[in-house]
């Protein structure tokens, strides 16, 4: 399978996006948020289908539309706690505009199927290295802003008196949030998004007692399924986003059998 | 130890959401002493730890800390927030006070053998310190009310600092509990030679342990040794009623028996003290409160 350029193509962008989301995704799940992913890449399929109606790559559609929303929910913020109607209101509001934007953009029906359910067999080189582009600069903003995210996730009123400015980890947080869900939206689509943002990050923190532990297992459980997932799917020819989302509940299933048997291993 | 670990000047006024919680106030508190923090909910019990901490700017008068206005991030004080939400419960204890440590730097971790080497040893130290090392490794989520409260209080000694803000750390603890943690910090307090802040609504689980006493109501403040400031005339004047306050077989019990117009500072003095009328039984009290509310 490692003879075809778009295979080896889809294996890069998967392990690529993979470990990406599943740092950001550790600090969702951390941070109670998890839903906030799910929100976003709603927003982003509006935005991915607005970019194809006006002749846009769909990623820097995805990019823009999750950006500004996680912009605004970060401005929000407290403000949008508890209103779960408002939010899925907008979220129903921004699929609806989606498909109407597909509908006057009627060349290619298969369009919808690559956003909703992703299409990572369809990564050319180009995209692969905005990717990989995207997802570097994130990494590396992420160990920038570790320690006070991490602090701010787990005490807010803590790090509040200990100066750290609230507001600003969370804007930065969610922007990068953005981004992950756009990158995940590519391979898995933007309904499956939480497979592997939020599934690899929850089934790690499950088992382990520190983020030290948490984040190299949430790394290496999203490199498995997506991975697993694109030759699986190379095997039976069922979709990849199929597999990726079964290994994701599997391994999440897993990890809860593992934190309810007691502590068996003790990975921190 | 002649320094004031904080006061308010001016005099300082505090206000929340646009009202004055302490209005035009002055006082010191002393250093090195173990100072009770007591009044009725809302009556700006976190309002001025928030204010020591910088959080919360006074809208009037100056707020100061060891003799320099109150700042965000000063590492002269240690802050153990009313906690609300809980950390994920499959962490460790050990993690989570290591997540407060430097917590608050931007930038790359340093990650060289000797900031590592240290970092294990200041988590360690204030792990020892609350007898919590044993109590690190396991998930928060399996550990008691008391255990948990103990790591917090590790946490709030990182960085070694000269004044502790303790905002009710005896809420949700069971009474014995609760006289654990209170010998624990003023145990700390002695040995560490640190200033202590602990607010609490009920003073009783304080009583042996207090040097001073601070109490808030009806925006004022009063501060002082217990004996002095836990008196009828004291609190009488300080919640605007008749007041009187009775020894009890070592507890501090607080009687009000107010005609109707004094149904507001009866339910002040009811959140904020024991009050108990010795003529009255509970029920006869509950009613009464009720009727006057």
């Amino acid at each position: 399978m490692f003879a075809y350029d778009f295979m080896i193509n889809a294996f890069a962008a998967s392990a690529v996006v993979a470990v990406l989301s599943a740092l950001v995704g550790y600090f969702l799940v951390l941070r109670g948020q998890s839903f906030a992913g799910h929100a976003l890449s709603h927003v982003g399929f509006t935005g991915a289908t607005g970019a194809i109606l006006i002749g846009v790559a769909p990623l820097w559609g995805l990019l823009a539309a999750t950006v500004c929303a996680g912009l605004g929910m970060a401005l929000l913020g407290e403000r949008l706690s508890g209103r779960d109607v408002a939010i899925g209101m907008v979220l129903a509001v921004s699929l609806g505009l989606g498909l109407l934007f597909l509908h006057f953009f009627t060349a290619y029906a298969t369009q919808a199927t690559a956003l909703l359910f992703g299409n990572v067999l369809g990564v050319d080189r180009r995209i692969l290295v905005t990717l990989a582009v995207l997802s570097l600069a994130c990494i590396v903003a992420l160990l920038l802003m570790g320690r006070p995210l991490l602090f701010a996730s787990l005490q807010p009123e803590l790090a509040e008196a200990r100066g750290v400015d609230l507001r600003l980890v969370s804007v930065a947080f969610l922007v990068l949030v953005a981004v992950a869900t756009a990158e995940c939206a590519q391979i898995v689509g933007v309904l499956l998004v939480f497979t592997l943002m939020v599934g690899p990050a929850a089934s790690a923190q499950l088992v382990t007692r520190s983020p030290a532990a948490g984040l190299p297992l949430g790394v290496l459980l999203a490199l498995c399924e997506a991975c697993l997932g694109v030759a699986g799917s190379w095997w039976t020819d069922w979709p990849v986003s199929f597999w990726i989302s079964a290994l994701s509940g599997l391994v999440y299933l897993s990890a809860l059998a593992v934190a309810a048997l007691g502590r068996p291993q003790k990975l921190a | 130890m002649t320094a004031a670990a904080f006061a308010l000047e001016g005099p300082a006024s505090l206000s929340l959401g646009g009202r004055d919680v302490l209005h035009e106030v002055a006082f010191e508190a002393p250093a090195g002493r173990f100072i009770g923090l007591l009044g009725a909910n809302g009556a700006g019990k976190t309002t001025l730890m928030r204010s020591l901490l910088g959080l919360v700017p006074p809208r009037t008068g100056r707020v100061s800390v060891f003799g320099a206005p109150a700042r965000r991030g000063n590492r002269l004080i240690g802050y153990l927030p009313q906690s609300r939400g809980l950390p994920p419960p499959s962490l460790s204890g050990r993690a989570l006070v290591a997540a407060a440590l430097e917590g608050q730097h931007w930038g790359l971790p340093r990650l060289g053998a000797a900031s590592r080497a240290g970092s294990r040893r200041e988590v360690e130290r204030v792990l020892a310190l609350v007898d919590a090392t044993n109590l690190a490794d396991r998930p928060l989520g399996q550990l008691s009310g008391g255990e948990r409260q103990r790591l917090l209080l590790a946490q709030a000694l990182l960085g070694s600092p000269r004044l502790l803000l303790l905002d009710e750390p005896l809420v949700s603890l069971d009474p014995s509990r609760a006289v654990q943690v209170v010998s624990l910090v003023r145990r700390l307090q002695r040995v560490l030679g640190i200033s202590v802040l602990f607010s609490a609504h009920e003073i009783n689980p304080l009583l042996g342990a207090l040097d001073e006493v601070l109490v808030l109501a009806k925006g004022q403040a009063r501060i002082g040794p217990v004996d002095t400031i836990m008196t009828g005339p004291v609190l009488s004047e300080l919640y605007g009623s008749p007041i009187e306050v009775v020894r009890v077989g070592g507890r501090l019990v607080v009687v009000a028996d107010p005609p109707a117009e004094m149904a507001g500072p009866l339910r002040t003095v009811l959140n904020g003290t024991d009050l108990i009328d010795p003529g009255l039984n509970g029920m006869d009290l509950a009613q009464r409160a009720r009727r006057t509310a």
